[in-house]
Formats: structure tokens, sequence, C-alpha cells
């Protein structure tokens, strides 16, 4: 996009400024949904139900209505209209109508005076269920064809099948030298932010409904309550508050916000709900289990001939975003290493389970760790460095994947070098060799790579608008306000709209209101996922910020008597370049500009370019441009207790150019501390043979790192700038998480010779392998095996370099 | 509708305070119910994230297990009275600046929790913050920006000019 300032300019891009709000969260003024308190607000309890998979068969909601200080219970026949984030999968209802999916799944729903008398009423409340059979994983989704848990998808318990070959996979497959298969499973892990989910909604006397709620999504929570509660969508107003956390756990639209809606339309009164802990485990939309097969042919020198991955994803109760997640596990894989022949099958199945959508890397860091560990072994059975045989065979930048990713900017080959030196590798890594190790046994180091989206090319509901808008107005006082739909989750994203502005207008960042996130009062931007935010928002900044600065650039010329070329903004002030003291102040040129033009307002809006990928099931994997991502990890295995202790990870990340560096450098550490979380401890476990009950939901027995677990991180950050990115940014919200896991099961490999094939590792895994290997046998622990399923015909695409256009060959000519 | 409200005094933030409530309630929901102080947040409400941290005292405790009437005649702290005025701590100017606070809703617990630990030990090692802020959660940052704001408030406060640390800023080259 357009920056026409060299690197040298710069005012405000690349320094590290403080966040525009950072004073408020370090003063605890921050006003969470929480902290929200209305007069004369009720109070919401939702009542969830203890049936894993049940026909509901009658609600009694007589005597939670009798309670003094009640003042209206709801169930499903109040809100019969289903939602659901995705347009495919419209599977959810705001309280359940004739069955529960899962343990958590919410059947009715009490407004009282307090919580404590909401909570009451809420336990009056009597459900009859006749109980169905439950599914309780992926084997017995594929297996189990009936009960049915939705009447949709493709059959039985399977929600979405996908089957893409890019070239012919097994001619490639056939030039190898070497043929690799793999079976790898990723347990499921949520996202756990600190901040429970709340919400708070009111509607007015003129019938106007308001809501502010703890989401990533305001735009998509104001469609799903103009559907569900039929109103003019005019006539709501979606205020994402600021989210204490969301990681992906706040993007879909939930049940608690519809439901206080329609509390609030029934009592004339305001309603709050605040969730649990234990109901925000309930909420998920967190990490997919995925069982994973690869099969992959090389060449001795490490490149890749054909790939073939399947992915078998366990999306427990609802849709959510789990078509995308689908996609998402099969479609990232080409855009690291040149991967001439791919061909990718993915299914999803329903379970009586939590619903599992998108978290950080969605859909990614399943795969992304079985590839990773994947190439290390073929690495070993070629006996390459596998830093160097990764680096040989980087995709190109600015090249066409073969399936249709349009890649940028490139530098993953400048962050392998980073960690590589950064950590010692070479006198780390013994190559193979067992007996010359450099570290002694126990003591090990695993590398991987990366690569992530900057915003997802498409939106979720089709639609040729802008994914991003910005709306500037410039004060006659000297007062800036930007606006746009965009929601900080603690990212900074308020702090990139206000410095984004700040370097093009030559002013102080902080001089400047921004104003996001409110339906009411900002332009559409899609919200806080896809880690497309500083690319999209960032983009429509410069262009609303550029049409502002023209209009005060021609007002002070005609002032100074200057041709316009001559006008430059900086420091608060406009001048002449060729006399700098000649000028005004930029409160005076917002003056002028608004005696000559009237009112200064501009917009700037922003839409991903086109992708060269036209087949369907295109739509998930384009992105205007692509991060990258490297990391060693080093550490330790006790090898009588299993306990996996990782001491320290090197990070390198292509941020194409930070806007902000510090607050790049606290994405890099977050992620690594996520990824650290996921592959050695963070599970959403369920007692399958006690109805599918969560295991443990709560924050003392879901076990995420402390700071006694966290490693040390070294980071670097590589700044090869994309064209696409404003300024030449990239994203780092999600893309540094991905390298973490692969790189953390490769050093325990290379600890102690077991490979762990299933995350996370944990010690009991890391002892059963180790045990393994004592007796001779498979020095490993992961699935052994896929479910066999009855794949469609997969739909055939030629690749660029066959001379493809984007397009499926037509299926008669496939079989001709 | 027969509960009866207790009634305490008490210091909060410097300030002799009277607040009647539920006597069931927690500390936690009297501060933020009762006395509008939204500053101190909640993550489980079971003792389990450090979030709803405050000082009792001038010690850290989780002010979800803390019954409201156990204030009664006591000193307590919360993120309102951490900076004096306009003035932030130092802790709050560090976080502030290496971008400690992400979301900021775990902060005030990690704050009022260094805070503590450097009213106690000026100059605490790198393993000496990790124990002491070893009972928070924060899901954002990985903890490090936070142990790099602790060190430098804690060289802020020993009286050495420290500028922020470069690597923490920019990476390593």
């Amino acid at each position: 996009m357009k920056s026409n300032k060299r690197d040298a300019e710069l005012k405000v891009v690349g320094k590290p400024f403080r966040k525009v709000d950072a004073r408020s969260k370090c003063t605890g003024q921050t006003k969470f949904a929480d902290d929200i308190f209305l007069p004369r607000m009720l109070y919401c309890k939702i009542l969830r139900t203890h049936e894993p998979h049940a026909l509901i068969k009658n609600i009694d909601t007589a005597k939670a209505l009798a309670g003094p200080g009640v003042f209206a219970v709801i169930t499903g026949q109040d809100l019969p209209i289903p939602y659901g984030i995705l347009p495919v999968s419209q599977d959810e209802h705001a309280l359940c109508v004739d069955k529960v999916r899962f343990i958590g799944d919410p059947v009715a729903a009490v407004a009282a005076m307090d919580e404590d008398v909401a909570f009451d009423a809420m336990n009056l409340i009597e459900v009859e269920y006749e109980r169905l059979q439950t599914i309780s994983s992926i084997e017995e989704a594929v297996m189990i064809d009936e009960p049915r848990i939705h009447t949709y998808g493709d059959g039985g318990n399977i929600h979405k099948k996908v089957s893409l070959e890019f070239g012919d996979v097994e001619q490639g497959l056939a030039e190898a030298d070497l043929i690799c298969e793999d079976t790898f499973f990723y347990e499921g892990n949520t996202h756990l932010p600190m901040e429970q989910h709340a919400a708070v909604a009111h509607f007015d006397p003129d019938g106007k409904l308001t809501l502010w709620t703890s989401t990533q999504t305001p735009h998509y929570v104001h469609r799903a309550l103009a559907k569900v509660l039929q109103l003019p969508a005019s006539h709501i107003r979606v205020i994402a508050t600021p989210n204490g956390g969301g990681f992906g756990g706040k993007s879909d639209p939930f049940n608690h916000e519809i439901i206080v809606s329609k509390l609030a339309m029934i009592t004339g009164r305001p309603v709050k709900v605040t969730l649990t802990r234990e109901e925000v485990f309930y909420c998920h939309r967190g990490r997919h289990p995925v069982l994973m097969h690869v099969r992959t042919g090389v060449k001795k020198d490490g490149s890749i001939t054909g790939m073939h991955f399947q992915s078998f994803l366990d999306g427990g109760g609802y849709g959510s975003y789990g078509v995308a997640s689908t996609f998402y596990t099969g479609a990232l894989q080409t855009v690291t290493y040149n991967i001439p022949r791919y061909k990718f099958q993915g299914v999803r199945c329903f379970t009586n389970k939590p619903p599992c959508g998108p978290k950080r890397g969605h859909g990614t860091p399943q795969p992304r760790y079985a590839l990773e560990v994947h190439l290390d072994k073929i690495a070993e059975q070629l006996q390459l460095d596998p830093a160097e045989m990764r680096r040989n065979h980087l995709v190109q930048p600015y090249s066409v994947t073969a399936n249709y990713l349009r890649i940028g900017s490139m530098g993953l080959g400048q962050c392998l070098e980073k960690v590589v030196a950064g950590s010692g590798w070479r006198n780390k890594f013994s190559h193979w060799n067992e007996q010359n190790r450099k570290l002694p046994l126990g003591k090990g180091v695993g590398l991987a790579c990366s690569s992530y989206i900057c915003g997802a090319g498409l939106p979720i509901y089709w639609n040729n608008m802008p994914q991003s808008g910005v709306q500037l107005r410039l004060d006659r006082q000297g007062g800036v306000c930007v606006m746009c739909g965009s929601i900080d989750i603690g990212q900074g994203s308020d702090s990139i709209l206000a410095y984004i502005v700040a370097e093009v207008l030559g002013i102080d960042p902080f001089d400047i209101r921004v104003v996001t996130a409110d339906t009411d009062l900002t332009p559409v931007d899609l919200g806080s996922y896809s880690s497309r935010v500083t690319l999209m928002t960032g983009n429509a900044a410069i262009q609303a910020a550029e049409r502002a600065r023209e209009l005060l650039v021609m007002a002070v010329a005609e002032k100074l008597g200057v041709p316009i070329e001559n006008v430059a903004l900086a420091e608060r002030r406009a001048f002449d370049v060729e006399n700098p003291e000649t000028g005004v102040s930029f409160a005076e040129a917002v003056v002028l500009a608004e005696t000559k033009f009237g009112t200064i307002g501009t917009v700037g809006s922003y839409t991903p370019p086109a992708s060269p990928g036209k087949y369907k099931g295109s739509g998930v994997g384009p992105s205007p441009a692509y991060s990258y991502s490297a990391a060693v990890a080093e550490g330790e295995v006790e090898p009588s207790t299993g306990i996996v202790t990782v001491e320290k990870i090197w990070i390198a990340h292509d941020i194409g150019k930070s806007i902000n560096p510090v607050l790049v450098m606290g994405q890099v550490e977050g992620s690594v501390y996520m990824g650290l979380g996921e592959i050695l401890m963070e599970e959403m476990a369920y007692r399958a043979n006690r109805n599918v009950v969560h295991k443990f939901p709560s924050m003392l027995e879901y076990k995420s790192p402390t700071t006694l677990e966290m490693c040390d991180v070294t980071t670097y950050l590589i700044e090869d700038p994309d064209p696409n990115g404003p300024f030449g940014a990239k994203e780092v919200g999600q893309g540094p998480l991905l390298p973490v896991p692969p790189a953390v099961a490769n050093a325990v490999y290379n600890a102690v010779g077991v490979r762990i094939d299933e995350v996370p590792i944990t010690p009991e895994k890391v002892l059963k392998a180790l045990k393994e290997k004592e007796k001779g046998r498979d020095a490993r622990y992961g699935p052994d095996s896929v479910p066999s399923i009855d794949w469609p015909d997969p739909l055939r695409v030629l690749t660029p370099e066959e001379g493809g256009d984007g397009r499926e060959m037509p299926r008669v000519s496939v079989h001709s | 509708m027969t509960k009866q409200k207790a009634h305490i005094k008490f210091t909060l933030n410097g300030e002799e305070t009277e607040v009647a409530f539920a006597p069931h309630k927690t500390l936690l929901e009297v501060l933020r119910e009762d006395l509008g102080l939204i500053g101190t947040k909640h993550g489980c409400e079971l003792g389990e994230c450090g979030t709803c941290t405050v000082l009792v005292n001038g010690q850290a405790i989780l002010s979800c297990l803390m019954l409201g009437l156990d204030a009664e005649e006591r000193q307590v702290k919360t993120i309102e009275g951490m900076a004096n005025g306009g003035q932030l701590h130092p802790l709050q100017e560090t976080f502030a600046d290496l971008g400690a606070a992400q979301c900021g809703y775990c902060s005030p617990g990690f704050l009022l929790v260094a805070e503590e630990l450097l009213n106690k030990n000026l100059r605490p090692s790198r393993e000496e913050v990790k124990e002491a802020l070893s009972g928070n959660l924060c899901r954002c940052t990985g903890y490090i920006k936070i142990y790099e704001a602790v060190e430098l408030a804690a060289a802020r406060m020993r009286g050495e000019e420290m500028e922020l640390p470069r690597e923490a800023i920019y990476g390593r080259q």
C-alpha cells in the first residue's frame, strides 16, 4: 500500500511508542464488559445441560419464574431461529430447542435482581430428557451414522469432507527417491483468555437495542442478533468492549449475547451476563483435535516431489468456523517449501463435545506440527541437516504455489539463518550421529519453520465490499478522531490506527482520539481474527489519512503561496519544505482546510487483492501477504520421569516492517508461550466412558504454563517489507506460535531418541516411548493409523507450473 | 429479600472507608460491586489465577478467597491506589513502556504482586521475579515483558538511571 516515506523519514512507524491505552491498562481503568454497571440492571444465569446428547422432552420453568426477584425465564421456544458464524453452518440456537449436543449446551436462562437470585431460580428449572447414544471421538463419528448429532452435513456424523488435488501427486511420488509416511495426533486445547466472556444488553424505550460484549467480531454479532431477534439491523448497536484476551475464543456470535439481548427486550431493563470460568470451557471454539496422515516423496537432496496430506478433525457439537478450519488444515503446507504437486483430503466430524473453532493459528498449528516433525524424520533418513534441507527448498518470493496461493515477500531464509546462528545449532546438533553427540544424552535441540496469513483473502459471508473501513474526522481545533470497526483484544490494534494516522498527518499518536468497535459509530471492519487487523485497517487508515492530508496540503499551499508538493506535515506543523520556518500549526492547517472545503472528514477502505485460485475451496488460504517464522528449541528430557523442560527458544519472525517493534516483540513472546503450553501440557480432555464430561473445566486443572514453566526466548525480527502491507508490515499475532510445537518435539527426539507423534508431549507419553525403545521396538508414541473412509473423487486442479489457470478441471475430462 | 447487610470500616487505598454488603460476599465482590472499584479483575473466582490480587496490610492476597467481612480494620490496596494522583508508580510506567500489559486484564494483579516483591526486595534476581509472579497467570505476554518491566522498575526505584533494554524492544540484532 502507499507509503511514500522512506524509513529514515518515519517519525512514528517503527518506533517503540507506548500503546494509546497503556496508562488505562496499567491503572486498572480499562472498562471490560463485566465492568459495566447500569441502573436497574438485572443479572442473567444460563442453565446448561448435564446431558451430552439427548432430546428435550419438556422444560418446566414455573417454579423458577415464581421466585421473588425473578423477572423473566426463557427457553429455546423464545429464540427459535438458528444462527452460526458461517453461512453454511447455521446450526446453533441461543437456547437448545429440541435437543442438546454436549454437556454445557444452554437450555434456559433467567433474568433476576442479582446473581444469587438468578442462580437459585436457574436451579428450579426442570428439564426432562431422552438420552441418545453419544459420539465421543473421530473414530466413533466415522463409524456411527445414527443417531446423527446434526441432520445436515456430508452424511452420518460427518460435517464436511474435502478432497483436492493439485497436479498428479502419484506421479510426483513415483519420481521420488524416498517416500515417507507418518501419522500424527494433535489434541484439542482452548484459548483460556483471562477475561471470562461477558455481555450487557439494553433495550431502550425507543426500540433500539445496545449490546456491550467481549467479542472479537462485533460485526458478525450484529448480523446474528438481527437474524435471531428479528430486529432491523439498523435498530441494533453492538459495542465490543476491550477484550481481556481473545486468541480466537471470542470470534463466534455466542448464545449468551443473544440471550441477554432477548431478556432485555422482555424485561425492559438492562441485563448482564458474566460467564463463570467453567462456562468459558463450554463456549470453547478452541483448537480442533486433529488426526493426520502425511505421505511425501523426496529426492535425495530433500526436495519434495509430491505430498498427500489427510486430516481428520473432531469438531465437537456445532459447526462454528469448522468448515474453514478443515480447509486450513490443508491450505498452508505449500507456502514454506516448494511442493510441486499436492493432494489434500480433510474430514470434520461432529461429536458430543463443546464446539471447536479458531484458536491462534486457526487450523494450521496441527498440520504444521505434523509437517515439521515429518520433515525432521525425512532429514534423518536422508542424513541431511534439517536447517539446510529446509533452506535449500524454500518457496520463492513473489511466486504462486501449487494450490494457487500468491506469495509476496518471503523472509524465511533470513529467519533460518538467524536462529541457526543465534542458537549455536551447528555446535549442538550432532547431524543424526548418536555416537558423536555434541550435547549430552538427555539434552537436545530441534528446529522448525512456519508461515501464516495476514488476513483471509475472502470475508466470511460472500460480498464484494471492503473488509475494513476507517473514517477520519478533523476538528478545527486540531483534534483528529479515527473511527474503525476493529477491536483491540490486547494486540494493540487501537494504537496501530493512531500510529499510522499520526505518521501520515505528521502529528503525535497521543493527540489522536481512537473510537473503535461500535457499530453505530464506526465503519465496518470484519474483526480481530485471521491476523488481518494491522494489514487491513492499516491500509484503510493510510488511505483515509492520505485523503485528509491532501485537503490540508491544498489549503496550506494556497495560504503559503507555494506549490502543493512543497508542503510537508511533520511535528504538528504544515510547512514549506524549502523554507521550513514558513508554515502553520496543524490546527491552523485544519482551519484553512475547513474554511476552503467545509467540514473535514475522510474515509479509507481496504479490499484484499483477488486470489489466483478460482477452484471450489480456493477461498481458504489466500492472503494479501504471508509472515514467516523459524525457531530452534533447546531442552532437556529427564529419562526416569519423562518430564520435558524447554530451556530456551530462539525465534525469528519475518514481520515485513514493525509498525511498533515493542508490540511485535510482545506478540512473538506471547505466541512462543502459547505454543509451549500446547506442546507440553494444554489439552481439552474428556471422560469418554463417563458421558463425555470435560475432565477439568478449571484453570487449576487445565494446565497452562506459569512463570516457572515459561522458557527463555531470544527473538529476531526480520523486516522483509511486503508491498501489500501498510509500510510493508505483515502479521505477528499468530504466526510465531506455529514453529514452537514441532521445534520442541524435534528437540525431544534429539535429546532421548524417541518420537512423540502426539501433542501434548506429556511425561507419560515420553516414558512409554522410552520403554518401547528399551525393548528394541519402535521408539515412538503416537497413533498408528487413520480411519478408512470413503473420500469423494478429488477436485483436480492443474498447477501453475503445469499451465493451470486456477480452475478445477472438468470432471468429465478427468475420467475420460 | 430478608438479607441483612453487614457493615465494616477499613482503610481502602489510604482512605477510611465504610461499606455495607451481603455478608457472604467476597472482598472481590465488595470492591467491584459495592465500592465500584472495577480495577480488581476476576479470572476464576476459585483462587487459581491470581487475577484478583490485592494487597491487605501490604501482603498480596486473592480477593476472591477472602470474605469482605475479613477486611474489617485492615489496610487494603487495590490497583486504584497504586498511582499517586496522576503520577504512575514506577512499575506502572515500565509496564506501559514495555508492553507488559497487552490486554491489561491480568495487569492489576501482576502489578500489585510485583509491588509487594519490590517492597521487600529491590534487587530481585530473574529467578526471584519468576517465583514471586508464579501464582499469576497471563495468557498474552509469555511473562517476559513483565519480568523486564519489573527489573527496570526495580533499577529505577534503586535510583539507577536505566534506559529501556534495546533487545527487549527491537529483538536481538
